[in-house]
Formats: structure tokens, sequence, C-alpha cells
């Protein structure tokens, strides 16, 4: 059963990014004879921002344009946060935050991460759920999709990138509001309230007082799901029954999750007119997220050994942490979707899957390429590309090229550095908070499984993902610090290089294809990515995943 | 094959010494101990950090034989493999350098100084080689050692070059043309020369080629940085994953020495290809200077896999030197054997290989029928004048052959119809790409003979091969466009370029290359220069002039045309060496991993026992296990890194396939088996 859904949220997913592809190549790169909507649109682009975005960027001002708007944002909301006790639309009297936990937060919303170190409903008022979070929702997800445009344009040998101001315009109000408006609208039906009306008071059935908190959450959980983004306006996030009341509303909501980020493959395809290699690259990511989602399904079914000797059924597998209106096999599909894309909401808790099963969403921000956040999944994936065509390209007698253009010594630098950002933040992170009280302090459980807390704190911040494992005691100054620190680095040092990559590789001769050159439209091809990222996480992450869920589901199987 | 080929590959396997050769061994073997000299290691960053993890071990023995701590028999065994690593890294390249060094020996022997007669202002002075300058005349006689290289400037002379081409052949060099060159450390076998000295002393052609095989002047070439590069980046990740080990461990209460972390390091580290990076370049060149192509730089090595476009001569290289007698057009009412017999009579004078066909096609025609030489007839040579040739036989007859306009005026002003047919039958010949000869007896008009070029036999099939590649193949001629159209389309090329000019070469490469591709051409002239020079691979032939070997980024001592495809072929064998190595050192890493993690996490996780899936004995055993395979690899692969991986000319994909399978899935598997033999092997012998 759970299977069969899986399946049909998958394939429905993959259906429906072909024609929403389209339509994101439609809106970041207009024609340029646009009519009707479409032309109202550009000029009203045009004529809101002026000269700002008229003119051309390289890679250079572009990635300056980005870092610029990012970091007045990263402005605006950190104000926002502090002062929010003097801003309207705060029925409930929240007051400032603690400054690691704003600069945490702020972070994480501006990274596109949506780690949550504080909880939305006790901490936030509306205005900053909605002016800060939720707006930051819109314009992270925003500069992924302006950056995958710029990368496109640059791989089809153009050396100016775009405008990043008009990017992010195309992207925010093109595409992100309205696909927020539908979903949204989805989500209101399905019973999620939205309301400016603060939090209700209810008598129970025993006589005492109870306080509902309650918001304007359809909205935000539209933006949250569709834009990779995670957070949630409550703190347990999509396992609250306000946020996510039940069946259809679940199903609604991994698909939301999908469907930008899917999408992302082909508008690269498109604007490269490489539609082929982007198919190749589709079916390397779908392939990989099958074997995700289908290993979770198929480990959590497994009953959990905390439960062993108890007088409990387990004939539905670890039940454990789940929310059973959603179904058995809701939270295993959910948690490795929101990994796979670096999503990061839950509707489980994934602190009580099974060792091995928490290892599946682990490997999906450890590769952080199976589809990925928006825009910058692909990037990523372009990273790992590039390193494969280099070893591969040589094993064909020539000089590695991709799509035309040689890789060489600088493209490889700049790749290699990428990519090595996140298991350097993962390793030396989990490495130095697990030897010292900082981490050792903080974990719930001791051995394998509170190192598996602390390292899956430290790979979802670097993958900018934003779930937790939880069992870790996060809103600490060190966690706070460390982990927004690792969330901003993280984020934009694999924008900005791959942006120089581009750059570069626009700058080179375009050498025409023929059959000496290794073609990347082909499965062989498929099969030289999924044997990069797959080797490249193994050879990083394998002793860490041992250390932490094999050696726990190990110490189950022999106890 | 033919005799020639034959004679050249006896000589490029006796100058290509054997792998292993004891004097090499020896000398590579000392040079490896040389080389651990750190700042020489700086050079190689995976090296670079083997040895600094040797180092660091080697301080963690005696830290532990201070104290009498720790488990001392284990870490003296890491630390001799350590080292062991590194001393095969160093003696892979000192051995590709000592071959090199071999070959430049055998140079070296003839560039001794030689006393030379200079000239000045007519007269003789004697002085020796090296104090010769540019520009400097002298004079070289036969049996004496040509100085330096230069350019005749006076007389002609057969030179003997083997000492350069290893060709035992003489050759003749005269001044003026395309044949003047001269190398510095030839003999001139006759005739006396006048030689102007074209370099400075140091600068010559030997020296840079000694200086070139030995290494000492080699530089990284631009892949090779790229992949040393990438190289460091690997290193600097599994680093990232060893170091962070230690706190780890600590969480887990697992105090880890540092000899176990360094056999990690050292073992995930891609030491074998970063061992074997230095000997695949060298061993590019010195395969490049086997096959006599002396590349001026590695980067044009590398660079020669990256070409996508050919450019051929016809004649000599697509096809054999001379058009042959293919065919006889007799006119109506004559017969064909008349035709026959008359043609061979005419070419019997004719000592050119065109006419010694016509005469050979004959006797294969007529057999015993055929009319045999008369001493006292009188031959009549060709000459520019009369554009024909014949004999005039004792008994009167008189047999003339020649082109079509030359014999129709002589049947006119003899008084002799000219046959309407001839003009048809001319065009007709002419169309097909072939020369048409007529043949007339006593000024009466018998027929054509056609003359056809004929193709090297094979070439067909090496332009398809080459078509696999992606290449494509380009024909130069100076014949006329329907004839060389004709030629191209039955050798199968892509494109030709017909009554070829220097000028012509020139335009058609900055085409190509204006669309992005990589040209390739093989030259001799001095009016080749600028077409050699703005060719990405420009080949001089040795025998062509200064200028011409000065333009090109390699020269070919044999002078051999199609030698162009082998440079091609050994640019491409250097880069897939280069995958596939890199991709069999990444990919061994995952059995190595499934050694030694749960090896090092024994004592604080035993659960983690159920990982050694190779079932090696103990912790101990597994991690030297490992670090031992991790070393002998190195040697082992050699050869590979020497020779070359193997090639096969097709397209990228079976390439590709190919190479991923065996040095990929190989590369995964290949380390399992070598661990637990090696693992057994070390429980056998009761080490651990």
């Amino acid at each position: 059963m759970s299977m069969l859904l899986s399946l049909g949220i998958l394939g429905t997913c993959a259906l429906l990014s072909w024609p929403l592809g389209r339509y994101l190549t439609a809106v970041m790169e207009p024609p340029k004879q646009a009519r009707g909507i479409q032309r109202l649109f550009e000029t009203t682009i045009f004529r809101v921002t002026g000269s700002a975005a008229a003119a051309e960027q390289n890679w250079k001002s572009y990635a300056v344009s980005m870092l610029t708007f990012n970091g007045v944002m990263f402005g605006l909301s950190w104000m926002v946060l502090t002062v929010q006790a003097l801003l309207p639309l705060n029925p409930d009297q929240k007051t400032a935050l603690e400054p690691s936990l704003v600069f945490n937060t702020v972070s994480s919303f501006v990274s596109n991460t949506n780690l949550q170190h504080y909880s939305g409903e006790a901490s936030l008022s509306y205005f900053s759920q909605l002016f800060a979070m939720m707006w930051l929702q819109f314009v992270s997800a925003a500069t992924g999709l302006a950056v995958l445009a710029a990368l496109a344009r640059g791989l089809s040998g153009r050396t100016m990138l775009g405008n990043f101001y008009r990017d992010v315009l195309r992207a925010t109000f093109g595409i992100l509001l309205p696909a927020s408006l539908v979903v949204a609208t989805l989500l209101l039906i399905g019973g999620i309230p939205m309301t400016f009306k603060g939090a209700a008071v209810a008598q129970t059935l025993e006589g005492i007082e109870q306080v509902i908190a309650r918001g304007p959450v359809a909205a935000f959980v539209a933006i949250k799901q569709l834009g990779t983004n995670g957070g949630g306006f409550f703190g347990p996030n999509s396992t609250h029954p306000m946020e996510n009341p039940g069946y259809f509303t679940n199903v609604i909501e991994c698909m939301s999750i999908l469907l930008i980020p899917m999408a992302c493959v082909w508008m690269f395809g498109f604007m490269t007119r490489r539609v082929r290699h982007a198919a190749v690259v589709f079916a390397v990511m779908a392939l990989m997220l099958a074997v995700n989602v289908g290993a979770a399904l198929y480990l959590e079914s497994a009953p959990t050994a905390a439960l062993e000797g108890l007088p409990v059924s387990q004939q539905h597998g670890n039940l454990e942490g789940k929310e059973l209106r959603f179904g058995t096999g809701a939270g295993p599909l959910w948690a490795a979707l929101t990994t796979a894309t670096s999503n990061g909401s839950v509707d489980s808790m994934h602190d009580s899957l099974n060792p091995l099963t928490g290892l599946v969403p682990m490997i999906g921000m450890w590769l952080n390429v199976i589809f990925g956040g928006v825009g910058v999944g692909m990037i990523n994936m372009f990273l790992y590309i590039i390193a494969g065509v280099f070893i591969c390209g040589m094993m064909v007698g020539r000089t590695p090229e991709y799509l035309t253009r040689k890789v060489e010594t600088r493209e490889m630098k700049l790749a290699l550095l990428a990519i090595l950002v996140h298991p350097l933040f993962i390793l030396g992170g989990a490495a130095i908070f697990a030897a010292t009280p900082w981490g050792a302090g903080t974990v719930n459980n001791p051995g394998p499984h509170g190192f598996s807390e602390i390292l899956y704190e430290f790979s979802s911040a670097s993958a900018d993902n934003g779930s937790g494992f939880e069992g870790l005691g996060d809103n600490t100054i060190p966690w706070n610090t460390a982990t927004a620190l690792v969330m901003l680095l993280s984020r934009f040092i694999p924008i900005i290089l791959p942006l120089a990559i581009a750059g570069s590789l626009a700058a080179k001769k375009a050498t025409p294809e023929n059959t000496g050159t290794l073609r990347t439209d082909t499965p062989l091809f498929g099969f030289v990515i999924l044997g990069s990222v797959v080797f490249a996480g193994a050879l990083l992450f394998l002793p860490v995943a041992v250390l932490g869920p094999i050696a726990e589901h190990l110490a189950g199987v022999i106890r | 094959m033919s005799v020639l080929e034959t004679m050249k590959l006896r000589r490029r396997h006796t100058r290509r010494a054997s792998l292993f050769e004891r004097d090499l061994v020896f000398a590579a073997l000392k040079q490896s101990v040389v080389m651990l000299n750190p700042v020489t290691m700086f050079r190689n960053p995976v090296m670079f950090v083997t040895e600094a993890g040797a180092f660091l071990s080697t301080l963690s023995l005696f830290h532990d034989l201070a104290r009498g701590t720790g488990n001392t028999g284990y870490t003296l065994a890491v630390v001799i493999v350590l080292w062991l690593t590194v001393l095969f890294a160093n003696f892979a390249e000192a051995l590709a350098e000592a071959r090199g060094k071999a070959q430049a020996e055998s140079l070296r022997m003839t560039r001794q100084s030689t006393q030379a007669r200079r000239l000045v202002n007519g007269k003789e002075q004697r002085v020796s080689s090296d104090d010769l300058r540019q520009g400097d005349e002298v004079i070289v006689s036969a049996g004496e050692l040509i100085p330096s290289d230069g350019e005749i400037i006076q007389g002609v002379a057969t030179v003997d070059e083997s000492a350069i081409t290893g060709e035992s052949a003489p050759v003749v060099r005269e001044a003026g043309g395309d044949r003047s060159g001269v190398t510095g450390g030839t003999r001139v076998l006759t005739d006396t020369i006048v030689v102007r000295i074209s370099v400075s002393p140091g600068e010559s052609f030997l020296d840079r080629m000694i200086g070139l095989v030995e290494g000492a002047v080699r530089q990284k070439t631009p892949n090779e940085i790229a992949l040393t590069v990438t190289l460091a980046g690997f290193t600097l990740a599994f680093l990232m994953v060893t170091v962070s080990l230690w706190p780890i461990g600590r969480y887990f209460d697992a105090d880890l020495p540092v000899p176990t972390l360094v056999a990690l390091l050292v073992c995930l580290i891609p030491t074998t290809i970063g061992a074997l990076l230095a000997a695949i370049g060298i061993a590019g060149m010195d395969r490049a200077l086997s096959a006599n192509i002396l590349a001026k730089s590695g980067k044009a090595v590398e660079l020669a896999g990256d070409i996508d476009t050919l450019l051929l001569d016809k004649t000599g290289t697509i096809t054999i030197g001379n058009r042959e007698a293919t065919t006889y057009h007799p006119l109506p009412g004559v017969d064909r054997d008349r035709l026959v017999e008359a043609a061979m009579w005419a070419s019997f004078g004719d000592a050119t290989p065109e006419g010694r066909s016509i005469v050979t096609l004959g006797e294969k025609t007529l057999g015993d029928r055929a009319p045999v030489e008369v001493p006292s007839a009188t031959m009549i040579p060709f000459s520019a004048q009369t554009r024909l040739s014949g004999i005039n036989l004792p008994d009167g007859k008189q047999y003339r052959k020649g082109a079509a306009d030359a014999i129709c005026d002589l049947a006119k002003g003899n008084g002799h119809a000219i046959p309407g047919q001839i003009k048809a039958t001319v065009d007709d010949v002419a169309r097909g790409g072939s020369t048409p000869i007529v043949v007339a007896e006593d000024s009466q008009i018998l027929g054509v003979v056609s003359l056809s070029d004929v193709l090297k036999p094979g070439i067909q099939d090496r332009f398809k091969r080459l078509r696999a590649m992606g290449l494509r193949v380009v024909m130069v001629t100076g014949d006329n466009p329907l004839t060389a159209a004709a030629i191209a389309r039955e050798a199968g090329v892509d494109d030709y370029i017909a009554e070829a000019k220097p000028e012509d070469k020139l335009a058609y490469i900055r085409k190509e290359q204006r669309q992005g591709r990589l040209v390739a051409m093989m030259g001799d002239g001095t009016n080749d220069a600028p077409a050699l020079a703005q060719a990405d691979i420009g080949v001089a032939m040795n025998a062509g002039t200064q200028a011409a070997k000065e333009a090109g980024n390699m020269v070919d001592l044999d002078s051999d045309p199609t030698k162009l495809i082998e440079v091609i072929e050994i640019g491409k064998q250097l880069l897939m060496t280069r995958g596939a190595l890199t991709t069999f050192s990444i990919a061994n890493d995952l059995a190595k991993y499934f050694a030694i993690v749960p090896a090092m996490f024994m004592l604080a996780l035993p659960q983690l026992s159920a990982l050694n899936i190779m079932g090696l004995p103990s912790p101990q055993n597994a991690i030297l296990s490992a670090l031992i395979f991790n070393a002998i690899i190195i040697p082992i692969l050699i050869p590979i890194a020497i020779k070359g991986v193997r090639y096969r000319p097709s397209g990228a994909d079976a390439l590709l396939r190919r190479n991923l399978l065996i040095y990929g899935l190989g590369g995964v598997i290949a380390p399992f088996a070598g661990i637990k033999l090696i693992g057994v092997l070390l429980g056998a012998v009761g080490v651990l």
C-alpha cells in the first residue's frame, strides 16, 4: 500500500515536472518577443527595478548582486526578529529572541535551510513569520532558481549570465508566488488554518483550558514545501495537525516537496538546449530517489529494537514517532523525500526511525543531489558531473570536455573546492562536537545513536536541509553559532564557485562534437554520473555511517 | 609488411629496452632514494602527504620505543610499508626516466665535440664544433661529421643519418629546395658541402633531444597539472575523513594510534595514480620517441589526442608515391595487343616509375608474347619541350608516348589524321582521376594508357578507424579538382583540397580552427612553415628544411607521412592511461575501507566485526594487509603506466565502457581478493 502510494507520488511528480520545467524556462528565459501577460510581467519588472535589472552581468557581478541582495535580506530579517515586540501582527505578544538564536534563525532562512532551533508558535509573531520567515522562504528559493538559470546560460556559451535582480523577481513573482497560491488553496481545502487571530483558547472535556496555536498557516506551509525550505509554522513541523491535518494534505505536501526541484532539471535541459542530457540526469536522480524511498519503506517495516519484548504489536513495522493519520508508510517516504531534496520539513520523528532507516535521510543529505534544493540541487549535480567528466573524459583519450568546452585545471580546482565544502563541515563539525561537551553534552542517547544525532545536525545544516534528527538539545550558543556559520558558508560557496566555472567555460572556444567525444546524453553517461556521486558519497561518509547508524544497527542485531 | 617496415620494427624493438632491464632497475633504485628529498616530493602532493605520514609514523614508533608502550612490532611494520610506498612511487618515476636516459645515452655518443672547418672570408679555419655560432659557414667533406645543425648553401651530398633516425640507408641532401637541412652528428658519405650553421651551441637538435628524453626540461603538461590538482583535492578530502576520525574516536572512547590513522590515510589517498603519474607522462614522450617522433614538448603529445582534423598529403600518404599504368583504351579498329606492345616499346627507355609500370603491366597482359628490349635501339628521352618519350628501333619502327596534345601535334606534323575518338577517350580518363598517356606507332595514334593513383594497401580501413575515433581526414593534393574528387571518393576521406597551394592549407587550417577544431598536419618544405606553425600539431619531416622543423611542434625522424596517425594514437593512449589508473586508484578504496574501518574500532564497537567481510584474522592483520596491497600495486602497475593501456581505435562510448569495466569494476573487485590473499599470507608466516 505505502509502496503504491510512494510510486504514485513519484510518478505523478515526474510527469508534472516536464510541463512545469517548460513553464520555469519560459519565465526565467522569456522569448525576445514576449506577448500578453508575460510581456506585461517583464515590463513591470523593468519598471520596478529600473536600471539595476537592465544591465547584463558577467559571473562576477552576478555573484556580487546575489550576495548583496542576500546580505540585505539577512540584515532586514535580523532586525525584524530583534524588534518583533514593537511590530504589528503580534496578538500573542512575542518578544525578542536570544542573539545566537537570531543569528541561527536568520542564517537558516537566508540559506534556504530552515533549520529551526526555535519553535515558531512559541517564539515568533505573525509579522515575523510572514515578513521575515516566509519572505525569506520565497527569495531564498528564488535565489536558487536565478543562479541555476545563470549557470545554464553560461553553459550555453554566454559569458553574460543575465541579471540577478531580474532573475530573482521572475522566480519570485512568476514562479513561486503563483505556485504557492495554488498549493495554499489546496491546503486550505484540506483544512489547514489561515487566520490572523491569536491562539484559540478551548475548554477540554476534562475541563482543562487549552491554548491552541494558529495563524496564517496555509500560506506559510505552501512555500515551505514548494521552495525546499522546510521551516514549519509550528515547531513539530508537518507532524502538527494544524500544519498537516490528514491524508490529503500529506499527499499534497509530499508532492510539493518534489515538484520544483524536479522541474529544475528540465529547465536546465531546456535552457542549455540539452534536453536528452537533462533526461539522463533526471533518470539518475530518479533512480537514486527510488532506491532511497524503497530502502526507507523496507527498513522501516521492520520492528524497532526499542520495543522488543514489550507487549506491543509490531506487525506494521516501526510505528514509534509516526503520525498514523497519514498511514504507516508516510513517515519513511517523507523522510526520504525531504532529505533527497533539501527541504527539511518532517511528518514523523526521524530520531525514532530504525537505525538503518535513519541512515537513508543522512545519505540524501550527504549526496545532496537527488533533485536537491530548488535550483541548487541541479547546481550540485553539475559539480559532480564536472568531476566525473574529468576522470572519464580522459578514458576516451581526449582532454575532458563538458558541453563542448574543455574542463581544465581552473574548473577542477573550483569544482573540487565546492564539493569539499560539504564534507568538511559535516565531518569537521561532527568531529569537533562529538569530542567536546558542545555536542557530547547535548545528546539524549549514548553511543552510536548519540553520535548520529550530532552527525545528522551537521549534515542537515551543511546540506541546507533543515530537518532535525532531534533528540538533541540544540538551542545552545555553540550549536546556534556553529550551524549558522555552516549553513551560510555551505550555501553560498557552492553557489558562487559554479558560477565561476560557468564563466570560465563560457569564455572557452567550443569544440564541435564527434564520435570521439564523450557523449553526455547516453545511459553510459548516466552511469558515469551515478558512479561519481555514489562513490564520492561512499568514500567520504562511509566511516561516519559505520560509526553512527550502522554500528547502532549491528548492536541491535547482536543483542 | 614491407621490408622497410620490418626493419623499422626491429629497430624499435632494439631501441626499446625491456621493461625491467637490470642496469636501468639499479639506476632507478638508487635514484628513488635520492628522490626522498621533501623539496622534490612537494611537486607531487599525493606522495608528499604519504612521505609526511611515513615520517610522522616513524616519530610515533620512536616515541613508543622510548616509552616502551604500544605494539611496536605492528608499528614497525606499518612504518616500513609506508616508506616502501614512497620508494615504489619514486622507483616508478625513476625507472621511466632511466629508460629515457638510456635512449639519450646513445644519442650523446654522437654529440662529442668535433673539429670543424669554418670558412672565414673564403679561408678555412679549424675550430671546435663547440665554438660554432649561428650564421657560421663550415665546409664538410666525405667521411666527416657535420658539426652542428644547419642548412646546405652549396653542394649536394649523401648523408648517413642513422645516428639520429636509425635508418641505415643514406639520404641525399642538397642546397636549395626542401632537402637542404642537415643535423649535427650525422656523417657525410660522399661529396663536399658548405653548411650554414643555424643554431647556437647547446641548442642543436641533438642537444634538445637529449634534454627532452632525459626529462631535464620536463614540464608538467596542462592535463597533468589538472590531474595533479584533482588528486590533491582527493587527498584533501581523505585527509578530512582521517583527521576527523581521531576526535570521533574519542567520543567512542577509542584512542586511535597515529600509525593506524596514517595507514588509513595512505590507503585512501590515490597513491597508485599519484605514484605513476609522472611515469605515464615520461613514458608517453618515450613512446613517441620510439616511434621516431621527436615532440618538442610533452604538451604537444598530450594535445595530439584531441585532434579533430587531419590534413594528409595525397602522395606518399594516401597513395603510393607514383601513378601506375592500369588500363588500356585502344581506339576503334586497333587491336588491344598492338596497343599494349606499342606502349611497352615506347616505355623501355623510360626509367621513371610511371614508365616502368607500363612495362610491368604489359608483361602481365601479354605474358610470353611481350616484346623484349633490343640493345641497338635508340632511346628518345622525355624533355620538357617535346613532352614525349619513346624509342627508335633498328628496323625503323618508331614508338612514342606522351601527353595528348604532344602526340597529336606529332601525328599532325607527320600528316596523320587525328582520330575523332581520341579526345573523348582522353577526357574520360582524366575525369576518372587518371592521367591519359597517348601512344603512337610511327606517328599513328593507337590509343591511350591510363596512369592511375594506387591507394596504399589498407588505407581505407585506416581511415575508417580514424572516423570511428571521430577524426576528419582531409586530403591535400596538387591534382585538379576532378582527379582529387575521384581519389578522395575511392580512399574514403571526408574532404579534399585540390590544386593545393601552401596558402590554401593555411586557409583551411584557419577555417577548421575557427569552428573550434584542432588540426594536425605534416609538412616538409619551407613554404609549409606557416601552415605547420598554424596547425595545433605540426609534424615536420626530418628531411625537410630548417624553417619547417622550427615551425612544427614535432619532428618525424623517419619522414614518414603516415606518422600523424601514430602521433594521435600515442596522445590518446597517454590520456586514457591517466584516466584508467585514476579510476582504478579510487575504485580500490572501497575494499580498503572494509578492511580498515572495522579494524580500527574493533575494541570500542565490537559489533563492527560483522563488516569484516574479508574475514581477516586480526585488526593489525587487516590494516597491514590493506597497506601492503596499496604499496605493491604500484610496482605491479608500472608496466601499464609505461606501456600505456591497450588502445583500440573506436568511438568514445566503446572506449569508456571498456575502461570502466576493466579499471572501474576491476578496481573495486581486485583489492578484495588482493587484501584477502595478503592477509592469509601474513597469517601463514605467523606475523599476525
